[in-house]
């Protein structure tokens, strides 16, 4: 450990990285717990591989044509957008949620396999995508998680009370006169902007564990919405912080080391309360 | 002379080809308290829904407090069956109840009002004790009042009950309708329920369903002449049968 902290303290790349987990963590901890007790996984699964169409087509932009934007900013655009037609499928749509659901989460990776086998230079990138590296984020990634963190706590801050109705009884709710398409829809924006701090840190495959595991390990433990979110933050900031400095040390990938400290935590949770109910 | 609240005339419902409910008209005034009854897929709940606003009548018009069942929805308190929750849902009984006030702001926190109002409707139900337990930690049967409490803290002029009796045992069941009497003092009540027993004991009339609705006062068809027609453990499916068979007569308050 000792490795780590010393070189914290000179590498800023390492500091971004610490600073991208913990801001992270936060909307993870958030987003993730309403994931988990409305149990929609497959569409937090489905707008993660749907950001690698723009990541690709981002980085074909910036790399052939000079276009100012980056992957980062392209992922934004499709997480988004694939959370935008997710909600009309939902609402309007006569087809079956799930098929609609493979259809985005396919053709959006299709999409960005071949912006980038169309983008010069080397595809190391995509692994990257595709496992996340959370050593490579830059300052200006750090920025934009940042906004994007801040926007996703103030929604939840300002709506929280109307989201857990709508989570708990979509029936009661829209009876009650609150507009349950709109909060569907803005929870669903809300999933595709923690979706992307995530690809930063855990790569699009692993995003739905990081979103599941720590919420689901929470919610073993408390039994209140908000008490679940806060220590699902503390759960998240565990895995990412204890998960890089393990990484770093031994010279793991990073964001499979968060996740297979994020399945230890859940598991051991799971054995705590067992022995728990049996004392 | 007593407001009509709810005015259904002519209204007909289908899903796809196969009809629902035909021709239905009937009107319920303030304070009533009716029972819905009828056989499974009869309609029940249908009818139940159309009044609420969450689905639309084909033909004919549902007025509810003097306008379209959308625009009066949020007066209404509706109170589902409590085990259509998931009970790994992480919310406090106090959580559920203030959820009847979301409705009231645009957003925010609550405030000292909406706690106010929550208290007392968990008082009402006589569940302030348990107010911070973890709703999957109750019983069937409070978890049922938990559910009318959120509905009264909604500040509804109308309850609509769906089942409310299901999955609870019988001294829960008791309790319940004690309660819906109480509240039926100062609120009109709709209760769709299976229990012919409770029907007679209770309510002031009965609306039957099974695609054609027909509504009784139950002064005519009390406890003793319903067992004297259908016999004690009548299922539904029989009683509706007896209905068509005999005709119903309409009656006019």
């Amino acid at each position: 450990m000792g490795q780590f902290l010393r070189d914290l303290q000179t590498y800023s790349f390492l500091q971004y990285a610490l600073f991208a987990g913990l801001l992270t963590s936060i909307s993870c901890g958030i987003i993730g717990s309403y994931v988990t007790v409305r149990r929609i996984t497959y569409i937090a699964g489905a707008i993660a591989h749907c950001t690698l169409g723009g990541m690709g087509a981002a980085r074909f932009l910036q790399k052939e044509y000079a276009f100012a934007v980056t992957p980062l900013q392209g992922a934004v655009a499709a997480a988004l957008l694939a959370a935008c037609l997710i909600a009309l499928v939902k609402h309007y749509g006569s087809q079956r949620e799930d098929t609609v659901l493979s259809a985005i989460y396919s053709i959006g990776m299709a999409i960005g396999i071949f912006f980038i086998s169309r983008t010069g230079g080397y595809n190391e990138d995509l692994m990257s995508y595709l496992f996340g590296d959370i050593l490579m984020v830059s300052q200006k990634d750090l920025l934009l998680i940042g906004i994007l963190d801040l926007i996703v706590v103030s929604v939840v801050l300002l709506f929280y009370n109307k989201l857990i109705s709508v989570c708990f009884d979509e029936e009661f709710a829209r009876i009650s006169g609150i507009r349950v398409k709109l909060f569907d829809l803005l929870l669903l924006l809300m999933i595709a902007l923690t979706v992307v701090l995530l690809v930063q840190v855990v790569g699009i495959v692993m995003v739905v564990a990081m979103l599941t595991l720590p919420a689901a390990g929470a919610g073993l433990l408390v039994k209140r919405l908000w008490h679940m979110m806060v220590t699902a933050i503390l759960l998240c900031l565990l895995c990412t912080t204890g998960g890089l400095a393990i990484s770093y040390q031994l010279d793991f990938p990073a964001g499979a080391t968060i996740i297979i400290m994020a399945g230890t935590v859940y598991f051991f949770i799971i054995a705590l309360k067992r022995r728990w109910k049996k004392a | 002379m007593k407001k009509i609240v709810i005015d259904v005339q002519n209204m007909s419902f289908s899903y796809g080809s196969s009809a629902i409910l035909e021709d239905v008209t009937f009107s319920v005034k303030e304070r009533e308290m009716i029972g819905v009854v009828g056989p499974n897929g009869g309609g029940k709940t249908t009818l139940l829904r159309l009044m609420l606003g969450l689905l639309k009548p084909d033909k004919g018009t549902i007025t509810v407090l003097g306008k379209s069942p959308e625009k009066s929805s949020h007066r209404i308190g509706y109170v589902p069956q409590h085990r259509l929750f998931d009970p790994l849902f992480p919310v406090s009984v106090l959580d559920v109840v203030m959820m009847g006030r979301v409705g009231k702001s645009w957003g925010g926190p609550f405030t000292r009002e909406d706690r106010e109002i929550a208290a007392q409707a968990l008082r009402d139900v006589d569940l302030y004790d348990r107010h911070q337990a973890a709703f999957a930690d109750l019983s069937g049967g409070q978890r049922q009042r938990t559910l009318i409490a959120r509905a009264l803290a909604s500040s509804a002029e109308l309850l609509f009950f769906d089942e409310p009796t299901a999955n609870v045992d019988s001294f829960a069941e008791q309790n319940i309708y004690n309660l819906l009497s109480e509240l039926n003092k100062k609120l009109t009540i709709i209760v769709v329920s299976h229990d012919v027993g409770f029907v007679s004991r209770y309510v002031s009339s009965v609306i039957c369903v099974n695609r054609l609705v027909y509504i009784h006062p139950t002064c005519e068809i009390d406890g003793k002449s319903i067992k004297d027609i259908y016999g004690t453990d009548l299922t539904m499916v029989r009683h509706d049968h007896r209905c068509s068979e005999k005709g119903h007569t309409w009656v006019n308050f």
